[in-house]
């Protein structure tokens, strides 16, 4: 189905399914442990064997020499495959590190052996028998020394945020010098780990020279061309399968070592193997959301009009590696006739710094939304009525092109109302309760909207049954539920007559997981299938498809009603199709907003800063599943507090790896940081994205979140801190006097 | 039942395999001067019961409980996240305390009880705690859930037993089930979802119909 005009009344619009705060179907599975993760999938090859992992010790350098007589006659191994075995390999698609092979070492705990074992305690044991002969040589691992050497780059995360290496529109630099309100500050964002729950892990087999993985994987497509390049083989000969993942964040979007050493060791050990990486291993062998230093300027009459804004960031990576997108939204998110952006990148030596949840945006929102509380303050404006007062229903590099729907200042203006703004002092340190200090933030959150083609499969079979089949994920995000809820819609059947089967490539080509494309792009897939679908039962049963209704498991039309089923009776009918999309995301600019407000205590002795209040005001289309959206929101309002108040990788910079490499180091908000939460969806559709006419909301719940933190405790202390996160000891020798 | 019997290794032998897997761990092999003695597996029998039913194993002595479960019984409900005791994915109520089942051998638990994930309900018979995760979306991923679910059960189990916690204001009165005090006592189980509002939705209403 090519989607290439708005949509228009169709049967979603019933809402009789679509649209309802089901419980998830996958729900009692989770619940009771009964949903089998990768490495937990005992049932589907027999003599599995364990593998375990050994990264590089050291950062850059080369391999002289592995000696590994001790582990291969350690008890119950069974095989070692090192890196000197084999030369390097093809990277995987979107990778910038190489994964496996050779004697270079490009970053820390990059993988350099697998050892095979019987158990997965002799496997350990054995790996660590293996000595290895290091050639270490000096690298770049700072990102703030190597900054002033960055170069220009344009890039396109792939999930929604891009730009070329610089963006000029009208004057910057004459409207900014002119401007009679002008900000220039520098910010700073630290490289950050997905630290989802579930490690890496990934059981392989061959069967002759066809591999099947059952993995942990977000973009099933991706994973099938990705290992068959890697590894040099046919596609159509490997099969993965994720049925059920435990988080993913970005760090499952592309296979990593885990899937490709598994298929190694598996060959070498002419056997099926298991191996997970160990948590040590994740923050350095696999990928991170990279550091940026941000520098923005405002310039804006005194009545508050941005006459000019500037956007520029720098990240380092990998020698192959992409920028973090970090500019991205300000190309949109607010008016002003004279813009620069830019985007620079610098080598460096640590490990692959790749998409965490709202590449781009997620850290430049933490710069942009600071910068924008400071402009207010500078114009003694309300920053809610400085948001409102540059807001554009106009792409701003091209005025001629409108967004699909844009009503950031309704979700600003509900969530001031909400939250009791109206109560909030304007000047900063003004209000205590006992031991703490209170402040309330406020931020915009924006994200992009993507399309892109997605199919899926739909049988019905003689009970009625509807059986939905697609290679789309379930990462958290509840893509299970929704897309049942979908089919039971068009299907006109209740939600127990549907069936979701999802992650296995031998299903049709899904969005897949990332970019928040899922829920809009896989459902509206599910649509496309079901449509053809329905006008296979019409034929079947003697209707004509265009009038036949489908409700309380009965075709109808005039006066004749058949159960659904009797168009099964004489077989199983099947259908299949994909959504594709013409241009109206290029005629249209498609986006998601919210409002984000923030109340935090600090505490006036020690600068330890509590979250008390939250609320999220999102914008974002038709909401499919109103209880699992409102989760991927707090999901996110909690990773980005995460982000405002302690998440960093420290890095050794005379070493070249992050310290901090497990989830006692790097830490993550738990249970006691984080309040009840609230989240309120505007009562809206977007005919423009799809026959669904939803969008995404799993990354806009973390855009701007880190902003209303850091700008609430502004207001709490005075204190402007503009190098995240805001640990304490930024605060501590500059609270205000104790009263 | 059967009686689940005596360990049929003795401690010195426990000691010596699972101390040189530990000092192997800990000190990289870059740096290592001597290569390490190849340590020949201690297997062991023990005997404990697993959510009604006692079960008996041979296993190498360094085994894990949690590895007990996931990798010899089965029993894959109880998450590995960290395999360090950092993240509480593993937590499983052991003679009625909830323990990280990573940071401990299967071998010490010879004559225990252990209650997992699967012991507390099934699909189509949920137990409270996990009915009220599924009604509050008290979970995303899934990875954690059984983890906190366990936990949750037996933090309500702690406060009526009046064992205080690091929020609860007075060590001589009984300790009141709050919302502060389900937050600090659930805090070792790490949710990287981000469920923590429904979580504590869920264990509150469960406490209120427990009464």
């Amino acid at each position: 189905m090519r989607f290439d005009t708005p949509a228009t009344t169709n049967p979603i619009d019933q809402l009789k399914v679509v649209g309802q705060p089901t419980d998830r179907i996958d729900g009692r599975y989770k619940t009771t442990g009964t949903a089998a993760y990768a490495y937990e999938r005992h049932d589907v090859v027999p003599e599995q064997a364990y593998g375990f992992v050994l990264g590089s010790a050291i950062a850059k350098g080369r391999i002289a020499a592995m000696h590994v007589e001790d582990a291969k006659t350690a008890p119950g191994v069974l095989a070692i495959v090192t890196t000197l075995d084999m030369p390097r390999l093809e990277r995987g698609m979107m990778n910038a590190a190489y994964l496996f092979g050779g004697p270079i070492i490009q970053h820390y705990h990059q993988a350099i052996a697998v050892v095979v074992a019987e158990t997965f305690e002799q496997a350990r044991a054995a790996a660590y028998l293996i000595r290895v002969d290091y050639q270490s040589e000096a690298g770049k691992f700072d990102l703030a020394a190597e900054a002033p050497n960055a170069t220009l780059i344009g890039d396109d995360s792939g999930e929604g945020s891009s730009g070329p290496p610089e963006v000029r529109v009208g004057d910057f630099e004459g409207a900014f010098a002119a401007a009679a309100v002008k900000l220039d500050e520098s910010y700073t964002t630290p490289d950050e780990s997905h630290a989802m729950m579930e490690p890496h892990a990934t059981i392989a087999a061959w069967d002759g020279d066809r591999l099947t993985l059952w993995t942990s994987n977000q973009m099933i497509a991706w994973g099938k061309r990705s290992i068959a390049k890697i590894l040099g083989i046919p596609a159509q000969n490997v099969r993965l399968d994720s049925p059920y993942i435990g988080g993913g964040f970005g760090a499952k979007l592309f296979i990593r070592a885990d899937a490709v050493l598994a298929a190694l060791a598996a060959k070498a050990a002419h056997r099926p193997v298991k191996l997970a990486l160990t948590r040590p291993l994740i923050a350095n062998n696999t990928t991170h959301r990279p550091a940026t230093i941000q520098r923005i300027r405002i310039g804006a009459n005194r009545d508050g009009t941005i006459t000019a804004i500037a956007h520029e960031s720098t990240s380092g990576n990998l020698a192959e590696g992409k920028p973090e997108t970090a500019v991205s939204q300000t190309r949109l998110l607010y008016a002003g006739a004279n813009r620069l952006m830019a985007m620079r990148l610098t080598p460096l030596d640590l490990p692959e710094g790749n998409a965490m949840r709202a590449p781009g945006e997620a850290p430049g929102m933490m710069a942009l939304e600071v910068a924008m509380d400071e402009m207010a303050e500078k114009l003694g404006l309300d920053p809610v009525e400085f948001r409102i007062l540059n807001d554009t229903q106009v792409d701003p590099e091209k005025l001629d092109r409108r967004f699909s729907h844009r009503d950031l200042v309704g979700c600003l203006r509900l969530g001031a109302e909400r939250f009791g703004w109206d109560k909030r002092s304007p000047r900063p340190a003004q209000v205590r309760d006992g031991r703490w200090l209170i402040g309330a933030g406020v931020a915009a959150g924006f994200r992009n909207n993507l399309l892109t083609k997605s199919g899926a499969r739909v049988r019905l079979d003689r009970q009625g049954v509807v059986t939905v089949e697609t290679d789309m994920t379930d990462i958290g995000t509840g893509s299970y539920t929704i897309i049942a809820q979908t089919a039971a819609e068009m299907m006109g059947v209740t939600l127990d007559k549907v069936v979701v089967r999802l992650g296995d490539s031998a299903f049709p080509a899904s969005a897949g997981s990332g970019g928040q494309w899922g829920a809009n792009n896989a459902t509206a897939g599910v649509y496309a299938a079901c449509v053809k679908l329905r006008e296979a039962v019409a034929q079947q049963l003697g209707f004509n498809a265009a009038d036949a209704e489908f409700s309380n498991g009965d075709v109808r039309s005039g006066n004749r009603s058949v159960p659904l089923s009797q168009a099964a009776s004489a077989g199983e009918l099947v259908a299949e199709d994909l959504i594709e999309y013409g241009d109206l995301a290029k005629t249209h600019q498609q986006s998601t907003f919210a409002a984000h407000f923030v109340e935090v205590g600090v505490d006036a002795a020690t600068g330890e800063v509590r979250v008390r209040r939250m609320l999220a005001v999102c914008a974002a289309g038709r909401i499919l599943n109103p209880k699992s959206a409102r989760s991927q929101v707090i999901g996110a309002m909690t990773m980005g507090v995460g982000a405002a108040l302690m998440e960093e990788l420290a890095v050794d910079k005379r070493r070249g790896f992050f310290v901090n490499h497990d989830l006692a180091g790097y830490e993550v908000p738990v249970h006691a940081d984080i309040p009840h939460q609230e989240v309120v969806f505007l009562d809206e559709v977007d005919p423009m994205s799809s026959p669904m006419k939803a969008k995404g909301v799993a990354e806009l719940g973390i855009c701007g979140v880190g902003a209303a933190v850091a700008n609430a405790v502004y207001n709490a202390t005075g204190i402007r801190i503009r190098d995240y996160p805001l640990t304490l000891d930024k605060l501590i020798d500059r609270l205000p006097e104790a009263v | 039942m059967s009686d689940p019997g005596e360990l049929n290794v003795n401690r010195r032998e426990v000691m010596v395999g699972a101390g040189a897997c530990a000092a192997l761990a800990a000190a990289p092999p870059s740096v290592r001067a001597q290569p390490a003695p190849v340590v020949t597996p201690v297997m062991t029998q023990v005997s404990f019961n697993v959510n009604g039913q006692v079960r008996t194993l041979e296993l190498d002595t360094r085994t894990t409980l949690l590895d007990a479960l996931r990798e010899h019984l089965h029993l894959t409900g109880t998450k590995k996240g960290c395999d360090h005791g950092q993240c509480g994915a593993c937590t499983v109520i052991v003679d009625g305390r909830r323990i990280n089942s990573c940071l401990t051998l299967a071998v010490m638990h010879q004559g225990g009880a252990v209650t997992s994930i699967e012991g507390l309900g099934t699909p189509d018979n949920l137990h409270p705690m996990q009915a009220a995760f599924v009604k509050h979306d008290g979970y995303q991923c899934g990875y954690c859930t059984p983890g906190q679910i366990c936990s949750g059960v037996a933090v309500l189990d702690e406060i009526k037993a009046g064992i205080p916690s690091h929020v609860t204001a007075d060590l001589t009165a009984p300790v009141q089930l709050s919302e502060s005090e389900i937050r600090e006592r659930m805090s070792g189980n790490i949710c990287r979802c981000g469920a923590y509002s429904n979580i504590v939705e869920a264990m509150t209403e469960v406490a209120e119909r427990q009464g």
